[in-house]
């Protein structure tokens, strides 16, 4: 018998204390279900090293949808027309229960929503470096659906086969629930672009700063991706950043053509032999300046959270002193 | 830093008379009612449900996966169990 | 349609874009909060509520809109009317403060707001009672919602108890202007069976007074200076800020579609 108690915070250290060594053994066996393309669920044997990756990938992936609220609820109370408001926060409240799906899938393989909150507030989780980024006009809310949810399909729609279980549920529903995001965006900017000359400006520039930061999302080129190649070979990763971040840009150029908008990159240009577009050099400075902590709001952005974080704690404290009064009279 | 530890819920959704209700997903709330209320608020926003149940997680009994090959395995050579281990004579129907 | 006297018609345009004011200024102050509940699941709850108030509020401003004929959309109802003009209740426009006075707020909002939805179903003109019989199926659950919030926190912790008991003393005086209805509500109700307010006050009070019982809190006592004004479109000095920023980009771009 084996009770799916799932609410065990501090107790993964202990376990991982009494853990057996993994046998070679073990290991070939883990392997092999790996390239069958058989799910591994919650209470399956796993190397500890997949659990870890899976925790932080799954946390960050959970982290980042949570702290992108924060850019697009920027607008919510400015939304130009009630339609869009209601769209915008349908697609906001789409993150927050995102965040709570991928919360989940981390919680099942032992590690509780309490740690990895104290994580990313005490700046020792990451999540995507994209949110780090102001939003600062009304187009920004289209570049943002447009670019950054285009960038955010490309890279989920590939973790609804992820070998993990409850991560590939998770991810199933997250993606169906996504579809509505980028056309949403396109939309805006479709709009923008079909308006006055201010309005088009007001795209230009929601393009010009939003797009290279959406290429940085995918993460770091392959040659300097530390966990790629065994998240590869365990089936957590399908494809390589730089595989993922050409699949977007093919997709994208074409869209910003159509809307009339210029790609700020002047090295951009079609390889008829390859069939590819080839796109000037990435500023990893900054992607790694903003992943550092000084974006231009990686700070508002955490202390945002850490402050709903304090200012909820006597609510939650609440309910559970309610809850834990109310059972014993209902025991008695 | 301040915990709640809101206990750990896990939600079945019936996604419409007649069919059975599935597992879809989990959520933290204080009390019952309360992850009643999160599971309509959270699971339920694209008319995904006509009915609802939620059980703390900790309150599942579940088989233990490294039991599986013997708990599971000896019903892989009962195949007498299945209709198509029969074989039917040609001509003959509705059996 | 010439059976009503244009008075009665300008009654009823004016109840239903009212009843548009309280729903898109409650959803505005809600979606304020967004990223800022005091959990992930109470996200979810807040975006919910905000969604059904401006979805009411979108179909109370293109009803109002239709009824006044002037090819006015619910856009301009929301976006290009000035602060007297909105004539939503002075309570539903009060700053946020902390989860507690959400929920104070909510319980004393839709504790009316759901007995007057359900008086309209009985109104005779049929659209109006139509929208009511669905956003009364939204709010019926809202104060649901928020009522067992409201116990929990009235029953919880000492200081919670504390902390809505403040909120209760605060917003119990703009409560009384629920009940206090002028000139378009007497209309209204005689011209179509609108809501009985006195009645309503009478169920309300019950229905409070049963709800903070439960969550051991004690009722405010009777005010002698209830506010009013929101019939009047005369609003408090918070409500020009929320106009603002609510129009910042509509009013800065004249003209523009979005």
């Amino acid at each position: 018998m084996y009770t799916q108690g799932l609410d065990q915070q501090g107790k993964p250290e202990q376990e991982k204390q009494r853990r057996p060594a993994e046998s070679e053994a073990e290991l070939r066996a883990f392997q092999r279900r790996c390239d069958a393309e058989e799910k591994i669920e919650a209470k399956d044997w796993m190397p500890e090293a997949y659990r870890r990756t899976l925790v932080r990938q799954i946390s960050q992936h959970a982290h980042s949808e949570i702290i992108g609220m924060q850019p697009e609820g920027n607008w919510l109370t400015r939304a130009p027309s009630l339609k869009r408001k209601v769209i915008l926060l349908a697609k906001v409240q789409d993150e927050a229960g995102h965040g709570l799906y991928l919360y989940s899938a981390a919680e099942t393989l032992g590690v509780s929503r309490d740690k990895m909150v104290d994580d990313l507030l005490s700046g020792k989780a990451k999540y995507s470096s994209i949110f780090n980024y102001a939003t600062l006009t009304w187009a920004d809310i289209g570049a943002i659906g447009w670019l950054v949810d285009g960038a955010a399909i490309m890279n989920q729609v590939p973790l609804c086969r992820c070998s993990y279980g409850p991560y590939a549920r998770a991810m199933v529903r997250v993606c169906k629930e996504e579809s509505f995001h980028q056309r949403q965006g396109f939309d805006i900017m479709h709009v923008l672009c079909s308006g006055s000359e201010a309005q088009k400006a007001m795209a230009q520039d929601a393009l010009n700063r939003w797009w290279w930061p959406s290429l940085m999302m995918f993460g770091p080129s392959d040659k300097d991706s530390e966990h790629s190649a065994q998240s590869m070979a365990w089936k957590i990763k399908r494809f390589s950043n730089d595989e993922l971040r050409q699949k977007f840009v093919d997709a994208t150029v074409p869209q910003a053509e159509f809307l009339g908008l210029r790609v700020p990159d002047d090295d951009l240009h079609f390889n008829e032999a390859t069939g590819h577009y080839e796109f000037g050099d990435i500023d990893w400075q900054e992607f790694y300046d903003v992943l550092a902590g000084n974006g231009p709001c990686n700070r508002e952005r955490l202390a945002k959270r850490q402050k709903a974080h304090d200012d909820g704690a006597w609510v939650r404290e609440a309910a559970r002193a309610y809850a834990a009064k109310h059972a014993v009279q209902e025991a008695a | 830093m301040s915990h709640t530890n809101w206990p750990l819920y896990e939600v079945f959704i019936r996604s419409r008379s007649g069919l059975s209700h599935r597992h879809a997903g989990s959520l933290h709330a204080a009390d019952d009612d309360m992850a009643l209320d999160h599971a309509r608020d959270t699971y339920t926003r694209r008319m995904e449900g006509v009915s609802i149940w939620v059980v703390r997680s900790d309150r599942i009994v579940a088989s233990d996966p490294a039991e599986t090959a013997a708990l599971f395995e000896p019903a892989e050579d009962k195949i007498y169990r299945h209709p198509t281990f029969y074989e039917i004579p040609d001509g003959v129907e509705n059996l | 349609m010439n059976r009503i006297k244009p008075d009665a018609q300008l009654a009823l345009r004016l109840y239903v874009q009212r009843l548009g004011d309280n729903a898109l200024i409650t959803g505005q102050r809600m979606i304020e909060r967004v990223a800022g509940e005091p959990e992930l699941e109470a996200e979810l709850a807040n975006a919910n509520f905000a969604l059904d108030y401006l979805g009411q509020a979108r179909m109370y401003y293109s009803y109002a809109a239709e009824l006044e004929g002037a090819g006015r959309n619910e856009d301009d109802f929301a976006y290009a009317r000035n602060d007297r003009e909105f004539q939503n209740f002075l309570l539903v426009e009060q700053p946020n403060g902390h989860f507690g006075d959400a929920v104070v707020r909510q319980v004393l909002f839709d504790s009316f707001y759901l007995l007057q939805l359900e008086a309209l179903l009985e109104c005779s003109d049929q659209r109006l009672a139509e929208i009511a019989a669905r956003a009364a199926k939204e709010i019926r659950y809202h104060l649901q919602h928020v009522s067992k919030w409201l116990i929990r926190l009235g029953d919880g912790t000492s200081e919670s108890n504390a902390r809505v008991s403040e909120s209760l003393a605060r917003y119990w005086r703009f409560a009384g202007e629920f009940f206090a209805g002028d000139e378009v509500d007497d209309k209204f109700r005689a011209a179509f069976n609108g809501p009985d307010l006195s009645a309503l006050a009478v169920t309300w009070q019950s229905n409070i007074d049963a709800l903070l019982a439960v969550a051991t809190l004690t009722v405010p006592a009777d005010i002698e200076h209830p506010v009013s004004g929101g019939r009047a479109g005369l609003h408090s000095e918070h409500f020009g800020f929320l106009l603002a920023e609510m129009q910042h980009l509509t009013r800065s771009y004249p003209g523009a579609t979005w």
